[in-house]
């Protein structure tokens, strides 16, 4: 039925150029057969009345000039049906589980629509992780795109499964069927090596959380270029679960560092100019694409919560990957390498972290009155108590004041007791913000200007207060 | 735009090629920025480079399954704004299709392509009212009636710019829709309430004034030490989550403009919700009236298709100028111009252009003062006089702003809020570095603020800047030696500075009362600020120790004042406490 082309006329990278004499649609879908028989995928990149640029999922390795190219004249569809919670897919969507294969009950293009602005719902729903760091600083909210920042060697895993494992949506009223809080789980692996994949594999079918789950697995020794496709796969299956069948789906995407530099990998075989340290001038763009497909829809149940992982080359913040993300996503998590050397679980570094939706998703009727308050005055005595730990590597602690010592001692109880808890500990919010107003506790009162007097009247331990005055 | 309003379309050439947003046309006969119909489904697209027969289009929509050989139309018309009554309280994309008309055509929450809708509603009818009588000569610009538009506005109906001008011959009152002829001139030519103006094309006015108005946005940082004039232009630069958008959001609140247009521009989309959430259910704290009433709001965001971003701006600043030419003031957001600046490099590199520094265009300059140079205080055609202020938020990669986008847009503009990291680590919001920020109007504002505010005005900053810079030299002695090693003088300065940096500087913006300080508060806080830091100096030349002074039971509460709504009673009583238990150390 569709015409074969043996046009090849150059082969570059993980693209293929050939000649045509039909027209070909931007962006569809292209199968090329190699001589020996295999079947590679691909994609049109640039389409003109002669000639397109083709950009191939599983590599070029094998291709030649006498390979032929078939044209399938659509773009490129993901199999949607609710029986894919429970599988576990390749990287371009086909199952590896020894299952049967997907029948599907509706197909979507994977480079999905745009949400009409006007159509979104804004996410105020609080999940409750059971991690202190995330619930009391930097809250997470049913519909955010909330991206851990890591690097290599760091713990960033554990944290991602222990989330995924432990957050839930307290109800309004007893809520004893849990089942409506809890999330299904779209796993989206890209490049990460097979250890990893393991770790993640072997919670979820420990926990039984894979029956409520989806994974993509392209690992550390699959094609780069087919990680383009494998958040998009993972991405058009969240959007049906959530904004077809009701599901509140939880997103996980690692490690998106590997994503990029596939990006970059084909900006380069397209000799394009390269914007910031060769990355490609539109990963702005390209990125957004993916993460907004995160939220709430008016009028529909589900939503799309993401967290997606990446690791910071050299642990610089700065560098393209996290700070392209870190201007689309709402708010970032970091993980720290020196939290985690001092042995703090989970070493999240509270102070460069943010979750921009916490303001409206807590508070009264969500979490608790005094939450935002405790919040402010636990970062601005942690960054006060941070800052003076320079100093006194310096100078010393007896040159310091009284109040400069108290803080110094603040900012490790904080460490101790606050962030560390433990991969498995889980934490209700309530206990979070009862060991908040313990360490508050450490400074006097009128130093808690962040709080609302009523509020110190109702929570300030003057118990604990009096015990560090003893100590002092 | 609206290809509603356009009639006469011909089909004229044909694709050659599609490479994203960009798509090549052989044998098109269409103008520089003629907007054109792409493809069997007609997306819409504007040219942007002829080269011989090969014209070159960017394409508004996505271009995914388009193929070489389907047809292009052109409009032979630019890219062009509706204008006239409905285009307060509604949200516009890019090319201003308005966002709940297109989910209702599409019937979906998600964007299609293909589909278009004018800019104002065009059945919808309005109750005019002329000001004009036949006999009276008018001309380009006069106004020739009004509509009340929304509860806050009165939109004036006006003649087009382009016009001869003339004799009016007919002029009626009463109920019509924005087609319909309201005024008629003895040239023939026929006013109605709808206007189109090419949006890369500034709106004519008489002359750019100096502006001596402050354009007053209830943030003490802002109106106390970096004010921006009704007219001026500002930038606010800052690395992710540093509080650009934030800040944005306060100015479109609270700012004491009569028009509000908001462009998101390649950003978040739950921004975009957050306001059309917020906004009708807060109050203009000058008319009372729902703030949507006098917003406008633009959103491509940053998944929405990067020619529209391109655009976006244009038709943001065309429909702040229409409004101007009202009389109004009118205050415009660009929340990023990065991703502005951004789109003009992708679109360039497509095109294959030569890339100019860290491959951006080289008329990425030229682009950035065209758009800010129509902002400013004008005098119109009409004897009215109207402004447009503009404040572009602009997002350096890594938060550096010696980047090309920073870089030129400082060389423009007069006010620079610089936004610091290191101070949104530290929760101290707004995170604006009061070392680094600057404003030129300040002096030519200073006259307004005495004259309405306090007459001490400049006098008091002045002493808050001096002890601000003074707090930041001796923070640089301190981190060596420790605070203890200072002399008690200056340890006292940095107690007074800290009560600067905590009560007056931080404001909370999601606090009910702190969101919006007005003018008087700001300075109410800064001399209670500085009545202690008098009586303090007195206490220390009476021989009290610092210790003692800055343990004054009364101090805490200067914290306290920002969320104070009895402010004015909460300070006289606070400063009374001050003065009272400082005295009785000596
Ligand atoms: N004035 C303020 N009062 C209270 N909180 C603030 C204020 N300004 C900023 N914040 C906090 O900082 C967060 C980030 O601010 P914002 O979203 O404005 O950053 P941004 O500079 O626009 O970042 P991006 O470039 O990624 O869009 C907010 O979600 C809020 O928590
Ligand atoms: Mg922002």
């Amino acid at each position: 039925m569709q015409k074969e082309y043996k046009t090849i006329t150059e082969i570059s990278g993980p693209l293929v150029f050939a000649e045509v004499d039909e027209p070909i649609g931007y962006d569809e879908i292209v199968e090329i057969e190699t001589p020996n028989g295999s079947i590679r995928r691909g994609q049109i990149l640039e389409t003109s009345s002669s000639a397109v640029a083709i950009q191939v999922f599983e590599g070029t390795s094998g291709i030649d000039k006498n390979s032929s190219v078939r044209f399938l004249g659509e773009t490129l569809q993901m199999d949607l049906t609710e029986d894919l919670l429970g599988r576990v897919l390749s990287g371009a969507g086909d199952p590896i589980d020894g299952g049967p294969p997907i029948e599907p009950e509706l197909q979507r293009p994977i480079v999905g629509s745009a949400i009409n602005p006007y159509s979104r719902e804004y996410p105020q729903e609080f999940i409750q992780t059971g991690v202190s760091a995330v619930d009391g600083m930097n809250t997470l909210i049913r519909g955010q795109k909330l991206p851990l920042f890591s690097a290599s060697g760091l713990p960033h895993n554990d944290l991602a499964l222990q989330v995924a494992r432990q957050a839930t949506v307290p109800e309004e009223g007893d809520g004893d069927d849990g089942d409506d809080t809890e999330f299904a789980v779209i796993f989206a692996a890209m490049g990460i090596t097979q250890e990893e994949a393991n770790e993640f594999m072997d919670d979820f079918e420990r926990t039984g959380a894979l029956e409520r789950s989806v994974v993509f697995m392209n690992l550390a020794d699959d094609p780069a270029v087919e990680r383009i496709v494998t958040p998009r796969l993972a991405l058009t299956t969240a959007e049906y679960l959530a904004f077809e069948q009701d599901y509140h789906v939880l997103t996980i995407m690692t490690d998106m560092t590997n994503y990029c530099e596939a990006l970059r990998e084909i900006g380069a075989a397209r000799e394009e100019v390269p914007g910031r340290r060769g990355y490609p001038g539109y990963m702005y763009t390209d990125l957004a694409s993916l993460y907004e497909r995160a939220g709430r829809i008016k009028g529909q149940e589900g939503s799309i919560t993401q967290l997606p992982i990446l690791t910071m080359p050299s642990e610089d913040i700065t560098h393209p990957i996290p700070d392209l993300t870190g201007y689309i996503t709402e708010g970032q998590i970091i993980v720290d390498g020196a939290l985690n050397s001092q042995g703090v679980e989970p070493p999240v570094d509270v102070l460069p972290s943010l979750s921009r939706l916490m303001d409206d998703g807590i508070g009264e009727g969500f979490t608790r009155e005094d939450h935002g308050d405790v919040a402010d005055q636990l970062y601005a005595a942690y960054a006060e108590g941070n800052d003076l730990r320079d100093l006194v590597n310096i100078v010393g602690r007896e040159a310091l004041s009284e109040r400069d010592n108290r803080y110094l001692d603040f900012a490790d109880r904080f460490e101790e007791e606050f962030i560390q808890q433990g991969f498995d500990t889980n934490r209700e919010i309530e206990g979070t913000l009862s060991i908040g107003w313990d360490l508050l506790s450490m400074l006097p009162p009128e130093e808690l200007n962040r709080v609302d007097e009523e509020f110190i009247e109702t929570y300030y331990r003057e118990d604990e207060r009096a015990e560090v005055e003893a100590e002092a | 735009m609206s290809k509603a309003t356009d009639t006469d379309v011909q089909e004229d050439g044909l694709i050659e090629s599609v490479s994203g947003p960009v798509v090549t046309a052989a044998d098109l006969d269409a103008r520089m920025n003629d907007v054109v119909y792409v493809g069997d489904e007609g997306l819409m697209g504007e040219v942007i480079e002829i080269e011989g027969s090969e014209t070159t289009i960017q394409v508004y929509e996505e271009t995914s399954g388009i193929s070489p050989g389907q047809p292009v139309e052109s409009t032979d018309a630019p890219l062009s704004v509706d204008l006239g009554p409905g285009m307060l309280d509604t949200i516009y994309d890019g090319v201003q299709r308005p966002l709940d008309v297109l989910e209702e055509q599409m019937d979906s929450a998600f964007l299609d392509r293909g589909v278009d809708a004018p800019g104002i509603d065009l059945e919808q009818t309005w109750e005019f009212t002329a000001e004009v009588e036949p006999g009276d000569e008018v001309e380009a610009g006069d106004i020739v009636g009004t509509v009340p538009e929304t509860p806050s506005i009165d939109h004036k109906v006006m003649v087009p710019p382009d016009s001869e001008g003339g004799e009016v011959v007919r002029a009626e009152s009463g109920e019509f829709d924005v087609e319909e002829t309201i005024v008629k001139l003895d040239t023939g030519e026929e006013v109605s309430m709808h206007q189109e103006w090419p949006v890369r094309e500034a709106r004519p006015a008489d002359e750019k004034q100096t502006p001596t108005t402050p354009l007053v946005s209830g943030q003490r940082i802002l109106d106390g030490l970096f004010p921006l004039a009704k007219g001026g232009a500002a930038a606010i630069p800052g690395p992710f989550g540093s509080g650009k958008t934030v800040t944005q959001q306060q100015l479109a609140k609270w700012a004491d403009a009569d028009i509000v247009i908001y462009v998101g521009c390649g950003e978040r989309g739950n921004e975009m919700t957050e306001v059309i959430d917020d906004f009708p259910e807060l109050e203009d704290p000058t008319t009372g009236n729902a703030l949507m009433d006098r917003t406008c709001l633009i959103a491509n965001t940053s998944n929405m298709p990067v020619a529209a971003r391109e655009s976006c701006v244009y038709t943001g600043i065309t429909i702040a100028e229409y409004f101007r030419d009202m009389g109004y003031d009118v205050a415009l957001m660009a929340d990023s111009t990065s991703r502005w600046a951004e789109a003009m490099r992708e679109i360039s590199a497509r095109l294959e252009e030569m890339p100019g520094e860290e491959g951006y265009p080289a008329y990425l300059a030229a682009r950035l003062s065209e758009f800010y140079e129509r902002s400013g205080y004008f005098k119109n055609s009409n004897g009215t006089e109207g402004s447009v202020s503009v404040i572009g938020a602009v997002s350096p990669p890594g938060g550096d702003f010696s980047e090309p986008v920073t870089q030129n847009t400082l060389r423009i503009v007069k006010t620079f809020w610089a936004l610091d990291a290191d101070l949104a680590e530290r929760r101290h919001f707004p995170a604006i570095n009061w070392n680094e920020s600057y404003s030129l109007y300040r002096d030519q504002l200073d006259p307004w603020f005495e004259e309405n505010v306090n007459d001490e005005w400049s006098t008091t900053r002045q002493w808050a800047i001096d002890t601000l810079d003074e707090e930041d030299e001796l923070q640089e002695i301190v981190q060596l030696v420790g605070k203890d090693a200072l002399p008690e003088d200056q340890q006292l300065t940095l107690e007074v500075a800290r009560y600067l940096r905590e009560a007056w500087l931080q404001q909370d913006a999601f606090n009910d009362v702190d969101t919006y300080c007005e003018p008087a508060k700001t300075s109410g806080i800064v001399s209670a600020i500085k009545s202690f830091n008098d009586e303090a100096f007195d206490a220390l030349d009476a021989g009290v120790p610092v210790e003692e002074i800055t343990s004054v039971e009364a101090l805490p509460r200067l914290n306290r004042i920002a969320v104070q709504e009895e402010w004015e009673s909460y300070i006289e009583e606070l400063e009374g406490d001050i003065a009272e238990q400082t005295r009785e150390l000596y």
